[in-house]
């Protein structure tokens, strides 16, 4: 069943790194998709730019939620941050109740059309998983291993760095995950503002009337979700598996 | 060792939950701390370790103000043992017992040599304990990797806070008899709180019993019994069960005289409840007393007798 899994997500990786590189080759199975002798391949801008754009725009967007999230969860769950707490809750919450949309609706008369607008939407709506799961895990941390930890002479950073992040690290990973994969769906939207992301193929085809970009960006996106979610659960299940063994 | 001057914890308003208390525990020995809960005992020992500032008051060890030294610095000098072990789930138990000489920046052969000693002083042979999880463990091993972790850096003070509340009775007994045996070879001066009265007469040279904040009477378990302080401790050194736990305080070859006894003989190192229950259940009015396999006299029910009310012999200690 293991071996099954594995074989075809390989299969998928290979796949989707074919299509990438050699998409012409896939023409005659999108053809009957297109209208009017349409292209039945994007050509636009090259599929392989446009994901690897897509893919660094979502990194760097998880990995600064993640980075101000986790920080502020550590904040909050010292005894002199605590009063932050429904500050930080507040901020993460915002982040996720406004439209990635309106974010950039409102934005881009300051920052121009592009990558910067986008980036900034899947900040503020990535903020929120990596926060509460962070949160979660870092005060899931037992009593009497925190008692512990402080009666064996741990200063407060040794405390964090030896136990407590180490114990919390399947959970925070758990909402990198989360935020990660949202944040490679909402991606899409930023093509509205012109931002280099596979949403540009999508919203063509529907321009045009073409459903074979619309299948082919929705496509790539969902594949790369899957492998992403997938690489990210083999992780966190090696993690949890060193804390339980 | 250890000294305590009117230690005071009070949190806001309400009234102090340790009072004005002072103490003094000599070096080598175990004080058993005893009280109901909510009696102040957590608290008065996480006071000698600065988990908890006092509010009044000062701890001196080994003559120095424990206030000199920052917190973490200190508990690193003092062994900390908490019921249900507390051991770090993410660690082998050789990492777990190397906790504090890691932190003392200990050198890593250093550190490997100690873990096996101590393993080996608990009976845990390290080749088959040293790599596992806690989670791989019994609570019995698991509560002995505590007590190994705490011991690890060669504190002088070990503070137990109810270290065997959360073992079944038969492995409890077990593991306060080798606490005893690994204390009397490395003579740590011990701090042992528990609201289990047998436990404090098994273990404690001293016992001091606690209600609301105050400490009522800190005394020998035989003085205790003997001499309560208030209808309090006595009624906590046990009404019904005191004969007996005098007894159990002492060996039989401090109660032998000459003389022959007919039937199975009794161990001198036996206690004096054992021969107790041996004279009952087979009837007799004295046994031979056997030393390395050599009579050396017998024990009588008279003695015994005598033995088990207050003031019964010379333990006036
Ligand atoms: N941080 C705290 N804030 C307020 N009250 C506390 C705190 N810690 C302990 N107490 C109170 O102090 C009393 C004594 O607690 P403790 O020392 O744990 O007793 P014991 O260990 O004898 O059961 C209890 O009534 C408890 O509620
Ligand atoms: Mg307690």
């Amino acid at each position: 069943m293991r071996l099954l899994g594995a074989a075809w997500r390989i299969a998928l990786l290979l796949g989707l790194g074919v299509f990438l590189a050699r998409p012409d080759l896939f023409a005659p199975i999108f053809a009957p998709l297109t209208r009017f002798d349409a292209p039945a391949i994007y050509d636009g801008t090259s599929l392989l730019s446009l994901t690897l754009n897509h893919l660094a725009l979502t990194f760097a967007a998880t990995l600064a939620a993640s980075a101000l999230a986790l920080g502020l969860a550590v904040l909050v769950t010292r005894p002199a941050g605590a009063e932050f707490l429904p500050f930080s809750r507040a901020l993460a919450n915002a982040g996720q109740t406004f439209p990635p949309v309106a974010v950039l609706a409102l934005t881009v008369p300051l920052l121009g059309f592009g990558a910067a607008p986008t980036f900034l939407a899947l900040f503020l709506y990535g903020l929120l998983p990596v926060f509460e799961n962070a949160l979660a895990g870092l005060s899931g941390v037992s009593p009497g291993v925190s008692e512990a930890a402080r009666g064996s002479g741990m200063t407060g950073l040794q405390r964090l760095r030896l136990v407590e992040l180490p114990l919390a690290a399947p959970v925070i990973l758990a909402g990198i995950r989360l935020s990660a994969i949202v944040s490679l769906g909402t991606a899409t939207v930023g093509s509205t503002v012109a931002a280099k992301t596979l949403g540009e193929v999508v919203i063509a085809g529907l321009l045009s009337g073409n459903t074979a970009f619309v299948l082919q960006g929705g496509l790539i996106v969902a594949a790369l979700a899957i492998l992403i979610n997938d690489a990210f659960l083999w992780v966190e299940g090696r993690l949890r598996a060193r804390l339980a063994s | 060792m250890i000294r305590v001057e009117n230690l005071t914890k009070r949190y806001g308003d309400s009234p102090p939950v340790v009072d004005d208390l002072s103490m003094e525990v000599a070096a080598g020995e175990i004080c058993a701390v005893v009280g109901t809960s909510g009696s102040g005992k957590t608290t008065l020992l996480r006071m000698i370790n600065r988990l908890v500032e006092p509010s009044a008051g000062r701890v001196l060890i080994a003559g120095e103000n424990t206030r000199g030294l920052r917190g973490h610095e200190l508990r690193r000098r003092i062994g900390y043992v908490i019921q249900g072990h507390g051991l770090f789930p993410h660690w082998s138990v050789a990492q777990n017992i190397g906790t504090v000489p890691r932190l003392l920046g200990w050198k890593p052969a250093e550190i490997k040599a100690r873990v096996d000693e101590l393993l080996g002083l608990f009976g845990m042979e390290p080749a088959a304990f040293r790599d596992r999880r806690p989670a791989e463990l019994s609570g019995g091993q698991q509560q002995r990797v505590g007590v190994a972790r705490a011991l690890a850096a060669r504190p002088d003070l070990l503070l137990m806070d109810e270290p065997f509340g959360a073992l079944d009775p038969v492995i409890r007994g077990r593991a306060q008899d080798e606490l005893a045996a690994v204390q009397a070879r490395l003579g740590t001066t011990i701090m042992l709180v528990t609201h289990d009265m047998e436990e404090a007469v098994r273990l404690g040279h001293r016992i001091a019993v606690m209600d609301g904040g105050r400490l009522l009477q800190c005394a020998s378990p035989a003085e205790m019994m003997a001499r309560p302080a208030t209808p309090f401790v006595e009624a906590l050194v046990g009404g019904a069960e005191r004969p007996f736990r005098l007894l159990s305080l002492e060996r039989v070859e401090a109660a032998v005289e000459a003389g022959e006894a007919d039937g199975p003989p009794i161990d001198a190192e036996a206690s004096l409840r054992d021969a107790l229950s041996a004279c009952l259940w087979s009837g007799r009015d004295a046994l031979p007393v056997e030393r390395e396999g050599r009579r050396i006299g017998r024990v009588t029910l008279a003695a015994l007798r005598h033995r088990a009310a207050p003031g019964g012999a010379g333990r006036a200690a």
